[in-house]
């Protein structure tokens, strides 16, 4: 590496900016746009924390019901996913693969086609029609191949079959296998997979806005939701609250592929 | 062999929640929508409308063409910017990868938004053209307001396929091509670009896939513009008009399915759709 840089060095180093810039700048004049007293004088009509506060009078509860929709979403996909990621990295036939295939299918169809058919499908029965369940369901057909990907991946690095043998020469039932060997050893899968699920279900619009009804609006629905009718300040203040979400799911995640990229040498390695 | 017999048995106990979970609320109701597609006036006809449909057809060709804009265009600017990326170290290279990928989280709508934002009425580029041109430059709401919005939520993502995949290419491969006297472009052409085709065809063709069905974005922006998921949407919600829908949606399920399952074939590895 020269410390004197080319001129293609700049070049590309611009172009790069400009690119950060054009994903950047409007989540700056959004943010800025929310706080200030009239976004159409600018920042100068005063810095607010007025509209935050209208929205959480407004919408308050669609924040809770995605949290709690994304709380279920998560122990619906862990219960689900994880077993069948197991059988799937432990038996590589051609029906493990087929199988594998069809669980994806939810994420390689739009979200609309989905949508519809569950309303077609489960439409007539009104309680679940209109309760947060049927929300629920969508985001589970939709987020699953992403925790079963996730620990897929985990468990075919390591050794799982060593390990389990050598459990069970000890005696260790296959319960004990799976809850004392194998879930902690696919652990960083199993947390990877989790706070995918988190997040997509928290942001997740195509599919809940089709099944959503006036009583289970969710926080991607509000959003949409106040574009279309509320000033441009209260939607930009609910898409604060929204980054405010999603932040920490971030971080936790960039935390996490920068702690696996760190400890993958003394991970179990596939003796071959 | 009892043990194999009795894990056979474990394995597909382990194997049926997930699988009846997804039979009942995915298999089952997808067969009924195709059902649903040739039980209209029209009977089967109804998923070659599409084609025969003028309107139908026109919201197609404008949402394949808009996809492969959005697709190209996405693969030469995450290809330039993810290549300098894993290329240079440069102070506050962390910070920056961090705000290109922050978007990656953001739902259709919130982008949609952005886009708003930047080319709306009250946007930056229409400030910055008045004081400029004198003239409010906003184009949020028509088909470039949806390219924009779709390369928004697209580079992210394409850029940390380049360069998880720009990391394993082999710089010796570069570095014998170079001391032999080729150009920088030629490098580019013939070394770099061939080695990351596998993921550049992936990555494409999840883009491609993500723009057919992107919805959420579409919504935001404008209810009016001619895209297949928008057709789609008012024909269910407007006109009521279930068959139609759902033997769009079928096909829109197919296409972006076929593009997924072609770009595997080609590449390899696995290859799928996000939000």
């Amino acid at each position: 590496m020269t410390t004197r840089r080319s001129k293609r060095f700049w070049i590309q180093l611009a172009f790069t900016l400009l690119v950060c810039g054009f994903l950047v700048v409007p989540v700056v004049l959004s943010v800025l746009a929310g706080l200030s007293e009239n976004f159409f004088v600018g920042v100068k009509s005063g810095l607010t924390l007025r509209w935050v506060g209208e929205v959480w009078a407004l919408y308050a509860e669609t924040v809770y019901r995605s949290i709690g929709i994304a709380l279920a979403c998560l122990a619906c996909t862990l219960v689900l996913g994880v077993p069948a990621a197991y059988v799937l990295a432990s038996r590589q036939t051609r029906w493990t693969r087929a199988i594998e295939e069809l669980l994806v299918l939810p994420v390689a169809v739009p979200g609309l086609a989905t949508a519809l058919a569950l309303i077609l499908f489960y439409g007539e029965l009104r309680w679940f029609r209109q309760s947060w369940l049927f929300i629920l369901v969508g985001h589970v057909l939709f987020t699953l191949p992403f925790m079963v990907r996730s620990v897929v991946a985990v468990m075919a690095a390591i050794d799982m079959k060593t390990l389990e043998e050598a459990a069970a020469s000890l005696g260790a039932s296959f319960r004990e296998r799976f809850f004392g060997v194998i879930l902690p050893n696919a652990r960083p899968g199993i947390l990877a997979g989790a706070l995918m699920v988190v997040t997509l279900s928290i942001g997740e619009f195509n599919i809940t806005w089709m099944l959503h009804t006036p009583l289970t609006k969710t926080l991607p629905v509000g959003l949409a939701d106040s574009y279309a009718s509320m000033r441009l300040e209260i939607g930009s203040a609910y898409t604060i609250v929204f980054f405010f979400m999603i932040i920490p799911l971030l971080v936790a995640m960039q935390y996490m592929s920068g702690a696996g990229a760190r400890d993958k040498g003394e991970r179990w390695k596939p003796a071959r | 062999m009892a043990r194999a017999a009795r894990d056979a048995r474990l394995h597909a106990w382990l194997l049926a929640p997930a699988l009846a979970v997804f039979t009942a609320f995915w298999l089952l109701p997808l067969t009924r929508l195709a059902v649903v597609g040739w039980s209209g006036p029209q009977g089967l006809s109804a998923y070659f409308a599409v084609v025969t449909n003028a309107q139908y057809f026109r919201s197609l060709v404008s949402t394949v063409v808009l996809s492969l804009g959005v697709t190209a265009a996405t693969l030469v600017v995450s290809g330039v910017a993810g290549l300098f990326l894993t290329r240079n170290e440069f102070p506050g290279k962390k910070v920056l990868l961090a705000m290109l990928t922050f978007p990656l989280a953001f739902p259709g709508v919130v982008v949609g938004f952005m886009v708003i934002m930047l080319a709306g009425r009250q946007g930056l580029i229409g400030d910055v053209s008045e004081w400029v041109l004198d003239e409010r430059i906003v184009f949020a709401y028509s088909m470039a307001g949806l390219f924009t919005g779709y390369l928004y939520f697209s580079i992210p993502r394409v850029i940390l396929t380049v360069m998880a995949a720009a990391e394993k290419l082999d710089s010796a491969l570069e570095e014998a091509a170079r001391s032999l006297g080729a150009s920088p472009w030629r490098v580019v052409r013939d070394v770099i670009i061939p080695g990351l085709m596998p993921a550049l065809v992936s990555a494409g063709a999840i883009c491609f896939a993500t723009s057919m069905g992107a919805f959420g974005t579409a919504f935001t922006l404008a209810t009016k513009i001619n895209v297949l998921p928008i057709t789609i949407y008012t024909e269910f919600t407007n006109y009521a008009n279930f068959s139609i829908a759902a033997a769009l949606s079928i096909v829109l399920g197919v296409i972006t399915w076929a593009a997924l399952a072609l770009a595997r074939s080609l590449a390899g590895g696995t290859v799928s759709a996000a939000a």
